[in-house]
């Protein structure tokens, strides 16, 4: 892209405010919000070559950190959140607690998914767990954290999640000013990425991880362990997941298990898929766009969407591969972040 | 309660769980162990064989009518299995990330489907009178013990499919070939195996199974349009805990799971027994990387189709 054509989309992007109803200004700042995870997938499934299914876990725990602390906000300090006193619980969790704190809430929102994907990462990728494993394993881990939150109900408000949101920072969360100001911090921190990311690739992490990619093997043979850049990536993508997470939670006023379980987590490796995988600006368009068609078909026709969205599946990636050797001619120049060509199958 | 009975009967429990993520997980292992084909839609096959039971339960009188079920059940998926290789997985082989996505495409189109001609809640097949009753016991030290006899024929029905792929990959010349063309596709190809064809064949098997799975299954639960999805997730782990390609490891780790989550049940919730397991299997592939049972091979890449 052209540099006039990035700051005439800057523009458009940061004068919605003004030209976007409430309602369409407050869908775009969610699609937005859904756009970074999309955007960590990138980085782990486009450009580490590792496929996660369990994004919505750190979208989730992004999420649901930042909620615990809008639960708590405003409370006496005898007081518990409403779910809680509906549930029969009588005392505040001691793991509740801190996220009184906005400070400790914000933090945690940044390095929880990130130390969790780390984590993870390191158990799979120190015993060269790879491919599909990885992929499995992670869808595994959806399904158990969502059952998880639902079977808690007491703790986490089960099935309903979190709700009923009144302040954040001091500000009216159903103000318009509040929802502006989280706009274009949503849009900023999209930009933010979007700007980041070519660079973070050019350097000598950003090309390791390519090579990885490409060929994992030969990197270990020329003394590389791929083991380390690999779960950077996973903390990157979970980092990105996390923070989405924590936008999503404010633009929408609530989160629940539905958002961090299997389906939604393969929703998001498809909105990076349709994409391009290998392009950040085609996963955030591709996301704006995927989330715009189900919100008008779900609202309008609710049978239609699963049809629509298992077509959508099959139709990226059957069609997918000439789409991207389009692509690869048009941007030949970023040689490496484009090499698509895995081994023919042979018959 | 006493104490031997509970447990003996939780072991029970366990067993017959397994056997069923066993069935589940059969035809996974053949379609992902030998083929490196990730099938999302497996659960959604299974599902069909529910169904397919269920139109078997209300067409077919008489005490019998699981039999036929079983096999419609069969049929079917197999069936749908080789339109699906058709249509979407024969385009995709060597690219097994991009398998699991459309893969998962089809699944949607089918629980949606499901849910449009069955409804959203789920149909019940009545187990027939000589599948109903339960052995109990009711003296003696195990006082209290009930083994339904529906969970002895699923456990029965297991073991026999096991026995009968095990003796299809090893004594047919279908099975050779299979075993053959998961050694080294290439040198197959030059030697006059059509493997295009091994792989549908390979690929109607593993589907007809999942169907066959469904089918009994419906004895035990209602068939819902989501039911593909609660099994699936298991009969990967299963499958990727016992190693690729082998139908021994497959049966050791689908015991294994059974009875270690119903274990944990008796101590824990049915939700963090689900944590625990998957933090035992992430653990179990620290030590065995490769699964319970890992054939030996000298490529440098596992999982590549080649």
């Amino acid at each position: 892209m052209g540099r006039v054509t990035k700051l005439v989309l800057l523009l458009v992007l940061a004068a919605a405010p003004w030209y976007l109803s409430a309602y369409d200004l407050s869908l775009l700042g969610r699609f937005l919000a859904l756009a970074l995870p999309a955007l960590g997938i990138v980085w782990l499934w486009g450009y580490a070559g590792v496929l996660s299914l369990g994004q919505g876990v750190f979208f989730g725990i992004g999420g649901y950190a930042l909620a615990m602390h809008l639960k708590l906000v405003g409370l006496a300090n005898q007081e518990l959140p409403d779910f809680m006193v509906w549930n029969g619980v009588s005392a505040l969790p001691w793991w509740w607690a801190p996220f009184r704190s906005p400070a400790f809430s914000l933090l945690a929102v940044l390095c929880l998914p990130p130390a969790t994907a780390a984590a993870l990462g390191f158990l799979l990728f120190r015993r060269r767990i790879t491919g599909v494993y990885v992929s499995l394993i992670t869808q595994a881990l959806a399904l158990a954290f969502a059952t998880l939150l639902i079977s808690q109900q007491g703790l986490t408000g089960g099935f309903n999640g979190l709700t009923n949101f009144s302040t954040f920072l001091g500000f009216d969360v159903g103000s318009q000013g509040f929802h502006r100001a989280l706009y274009w911090t949503t849009a900023a921190l999209v930009g933010a990425v979007l700007a980041g990311a070519g660079g973070l690739l050019r350097t000598d992490f950003g090309r390791l991880l390519l090579a990885i990619r490409d060929a994992e093997n030969r990197v270990r043979f020329l003394g590389y362990d791929p083991a380390p850049c690999k779960v950077m990536a996973f903390a990157i993508s979970a980092f990105l997941a996390g923070l989405g997470g924590a936008l999503f939670t404010l633009h929408v006023g609530v989160i629940s298990p539905a958002m961090v379980g299997v389906v939604p987590s393969i929703e998001m490796v498809i909105w990076a898929a349709m994409g391009g995988r290998t392009h950040p600006v085609g996963a955030v368009a591709a996301t704006v766009a995927v989330n715009l068609i189900k919100d008008r078909i779900s609202s309008a026709l609710p049978d239609a969407w699963l049809y629509l969205a298992g077509l959508l599946f099959l139709a990226t990636v059957l069609l997918g591969p000439s789409l991207s050797r389009w692509r690869v001619l048009r941007r030949a120049k970023l040689s490496a972040s484009s090499s698509q060509q895995e081994v023919a199958y042979v018959p | 309660m006493r104490e031997g009975a509970l447990v003996l009967g939780q072991l029970f429990n366990g067993l017959s769980v397994g056997s069923i993520l066993l069935l589940a997980a059969l035809g996974l292992a053949l379609t992902f162990g030998l083929m490196r084909v990730i099938n999302m839609a497996h659960g959604e096959l299974l599902m069909v064989g529910g169904y397919l039971a269920y139109l078997a339960h209300r067409w077919i009188p008489g005490p019998l009518f699981p039999l036929p079920a079983l096999l419609f059940g069969f049929l079917g998926a197999a069936l749908l299995g080789v339109l699906l290789e058709w249509a979407v997985v024969r385009h995709l082989y060597g690219r097994p990330l991009e398998t699991l996505l459309a893969t998962w495409g089809v699944s949607l189109l089918l629980q949606q489907a499901a849910r449009n001609l069955f409804g959203p809640t789920g149909v019940e097949v009545t187990a027939p009178s000589w599948l109903q009753g339960a052995l109990t016991v009711d003296r003696g030290a195990l006082a209290g013990l009930v083994l339904p006899h529906v969970r002895f024929f699923v456990l029965a029905l297991s073991g026999a499919v096991l026995a009968g792929v095990w003796g299809m990959l090893h004594g047919t010349l279908l099975g050779l070939y299979v075993r053959a063309v998961n050694q080294d596709r290439e040198v197959c190809g030059v030697l006059g195996v059509s493997t295009p064809r091994v792989d549908r064949a390979v690929f109607a098997l593993g589907s007809g199974l999942a169907g066959l799975a469904g089918a009994a299954l419906a004895l035990i639960a209602p068939v819902t349009p989501t039911v593909g999805q609660s099994y699936i997730v298991d009969a990967f782990l299963v499958v990727i805990v016992g190693g690729l390609g082998s139908l021994l490891g497959t049966a050791l780790a689908s015991g294994m799971v059974g009875v270690l989550s119903s274990a944990l049940q008796v101590f824990t919730s049915v939700s963090f027994a689900k944590v625990l397991l998957l933090l035992t299997v992430v653990a179990f592939l620290q030590l065995r990387p490769r699964g319970l049972v890992s054939v030996r091979s000298r490529a440098l890449e596992e999982g590549t189709h080649g």
